[in-house]
């Protein structure tokens, strides 16, 4: 724990994998950049890793960072907690930023927990918004200004929370994969590069890594531009695969709400909305998904939303620009029919057949 | 040889059966209006364990953290095959967040030897997946997150595969260690009808003295504070001959320091809670015949949005 600093510094997680900047991080400087310069600090990221990691500081200078502290030790060559943790500690006891940020990864989630308990700080986990405001405690007369309010859902996404530590710093908060928007590399950028000792000589590694095997994901939600999701009421594993038909003729990825996925319709891997994955598609059309809150908050950045529904009370009609009152076993043929047709439909409707195709 | 494994559980409200009526206008849930359950990846933890158990022998400890309502949830742990299961429970711990909910099972667990502690991954009300790894840096112990597969237990190590998102991670470490449990790791055993019929009768102080409580309440008469009080105990000391008696803990037992504990030990607050507007636009509906399916795709091929 260290004391309220208002000089403090912003800093950002910059969680890096085989080298590699994961996009989290990355995402997280554009927001860091604009919290940094509402308080008129300096925006730093907090590179670990072992003896190359030194490359991937021109990128995080680039996309927002005025520092990068960089802690390169072979210990840190695979990410593991209890050396990472140890690190960080030692940086926050040092320079006693006032805010420091992680992505709400595999990682983040396990390594900022571990901070935040030997720091003794606050930490709120998932955020889907940071923002800089004033907190007034109730039955208090102190008004505890710029303040990092962490906004989350909570209960299964049924409400938003805002939650703020006031008393006990850093402020620290992860944030989920996609909801910030990733910052443009502006290679004209100048930046200060700190190189900081590890200092985990007498540390030792609890954990043997034996094998650790890296997927390249196959699904691309994040950067889909059309996605097509299905939910609990396209009825079967069998239907879904009309979800497929669709995405394919439109060269779309296809998602799932929580309901599919957890009725076996659907891999994990595909889940929008808040426990999956956000997305912001130009198109996303969501077939037999009855709109709950917790999807709804995961894809309503979409540009338009086309609902596919029986049910025409369903809630996803009023997230929706457009919609359809219908049976999808029905509808996706048409729809995959009309959009072979192509410019031939465009110029039917355009002339004065609709039936055309 | 056995391991002696703690299994921390919590009761939550089913937040995927949350309903209009579980909402209230300002915003808020009404918590009654949910019905209280296992915490789904609890349920893993707990399987994991009695997995270890029934292998290697040893010994099965479920904690749980709450009111005396959450008697339940350590009732069906019982029932499912757990050795002994403790409450946690004291006014003074309400409103803990993350930090102080585990540094006060930190102190509950260093009163048991733990050679493995399980947790679910995370919780359903708060999904957060932090007690776990602060539960473990409180206790000095290593974590495991992510557990989906126990590869071995050698006496003084365990090997884990743990699902690190994009792929796995096959990690040893010595124990005693923490490891976090997701519900791909297993499918959780039922309850046994055997241990139903013994353990449906399994009570906590707190419940017993509830009971008695409402007896006074009623009109009984001749009934004072003191016989109550005996009541209790004679009730208390029976269920404990019997093996029935949950074991309660509060935090002078655990001798826990207060400025850790409950709101005040809490570094986080709420500030606001809101209810979700998800934001409407501009609506059109068309028909579901081939006519609207195809007014549809030629105005998305005019915009540009396909094609």
């Amino acid at each position: 724990m260290i004391e309220v600093n208002r000089q403090g510094e912003v800093w950002v997680f910059a969680e890096a994998e085989g080298g590699k900047l994961s996009d989290v991080p990355l995402e997280l400087l554009s927001k860091g950049r604009e919290l940094a310069d509402e308080l008129a600090v300096s925006l730093g990221a907090v590179l670990l890793g072992g003896e190359k990691i030194a490359s991937l500081t021109g990128d995080l200078i680039a996309r927002g960072a005025d520092k990068v502290y960089v802690v390169s030790d072979a210990k840190l060559d695979h990410y593991q907690t209890a050396p990472y943790s140890h690190v960080i500690c030692n940086l926050i006891e040092a320079r006693k930023p006032q805010i420091v940020m992680y992505g709400a990864t595999p990682i983040g989630r396990d390594l900022a927990p571990t901070v935040a308990s030997a720091a003794k700080c606050g930490l709120t986990a998932d955020c889907t918004d940071l923002q800089i405001g004033d907190h007034k405690p109730p039955g208090s007369d102190t008004v505890h200004k710029n303040l990092l309010f962490q906004i989350r859902p909570a209960f299964g996404g049924n409400i938003i929370a805002t939650i703020v530590n006031y008393d006990r710093w850093p402020q620290m908060a992860t944030v989920r994969e996609g909801v910030m928007v990733m910052p443009e590399a502006d290679e004209s950028r100048t930046g200060e590069i700190v190189d900081c000792e590890a200092g985990l000589d007498d540390v030792e590694l609890p954990l043997e890594i034996i094998e650790s095997v890296r997927r390249e994901k196959k699904v691309n939600l994040k950067s889909a531009r059309i996605i097509v999701s299905g939910g609990a009421g396209v009825g079967s594993k069998d239907n879904f695969k009309l979800i497929g038909e669709l995405a394919r003729c439109l060269g779309a990825e296809v998602g799932g709400s929580r309901a599919a996925v957890d009725l076996g319709y659907v891999a994990h891997d595909h889940q929008v909305g808040q426990t999956g994955t956000t997305v912001r598609p130009a198109l996303y059309i969501a077939c037999g998904i009855s709109g709950a809150v917790q999807h709804c908050a995961g894809m309503q950045e979409a540009g338009k939303i086309l609902a596919i529904n029986t049910d025409p009370d369903a809630p996803i009609f009023q997230a929706a620009h457009m919609g359809i009152v219908g049976d999808m076993n029905i509808v996706i043929p048409k729809l995959i029919k009309a959009i072979r047709g192509g410019a031939s439909v465009a110029q039917g409707a355009a002339g004065q057949g609709l039936n055309h195709g | 040889m056995g391991y002696n494994c703690v299994v921390c559980i919590k009761q939550v409200p089913d937040t995927k059966r949350i309903t209009g009526e579980a909402m209230q206008e300002d915003g808020t849930v009404n918590r009654a209006a949910l019905p209280a359950i296992f915490n789904p990846e609890d349920l893993n933890a707990l399987e994991e364990a009695l997995a270890i158990r029934d292998e290697h022998g040893g010994t099965v400890t479920a904690i749980a953290m709450g009111l005396p309502a959450a008697c339940e949830v350590l009732r069906d742990a019982l029932c499912r095959g757990a050795d002994r299961a403790i409450l946690i429970t004291d006014r003074r711990a309400a409103a803990s967040d993350t930090l102080a909910t585990s540094y006060i099972l930190s102190c509950a667990i260093g009163k048991l030897e733990a050679d493995i502690v399980l947790c679910g991954r995370q919780a359903i009300d708060g999904d957060t997946a932090q007690v776990g790894p602060q539960l473990a840096e409180k206790l000095s112990v290593p974590v495991i997150t992510y557990l989906e597969k126990l590869d071995a237990l050698d006496g003084e190590t365990i090997t884990v595969e743990r699902n690190v998102g994009n792929g796995f991670e096959i990690v040893r470490a010595k124990l005693p260690v923490l490891v976090t449990v997701m519900d791909t790791a297993n499918t959780p055993r039922p309850p046994a009808a055997r241990r139903i019929m013994k353990f449906k009768k399994a009570r906590s102080r707190a419940e017993i003295e509830k009971v008695a409580q409402d007896l006074l309440m009623g009109d009984y008469e001749d009934y004072t504070a003191e016989l109550q009080a005996g009541e209790v105990e004679k009730h208390c000391a029976q269920l404990e001959e019997k093996g029935l008696l949950i074991e309660q803990w509060d935090l002078d037992y655990l001798e826990a320091d207060l400025q850790w504990c409950g709101r005040g030990g809490s570094p986080t607050k709420v500030h606001r809670i809101q209810s979700v507007v998800l934001k409407g636009g501009e609506y059109k509906e068309y028909a579901p015949d081939d006519s609207g399916v195809n007014e549809l795709v030629a105005s998305l091929i005019k915009d540009h949005t396909i094609g």
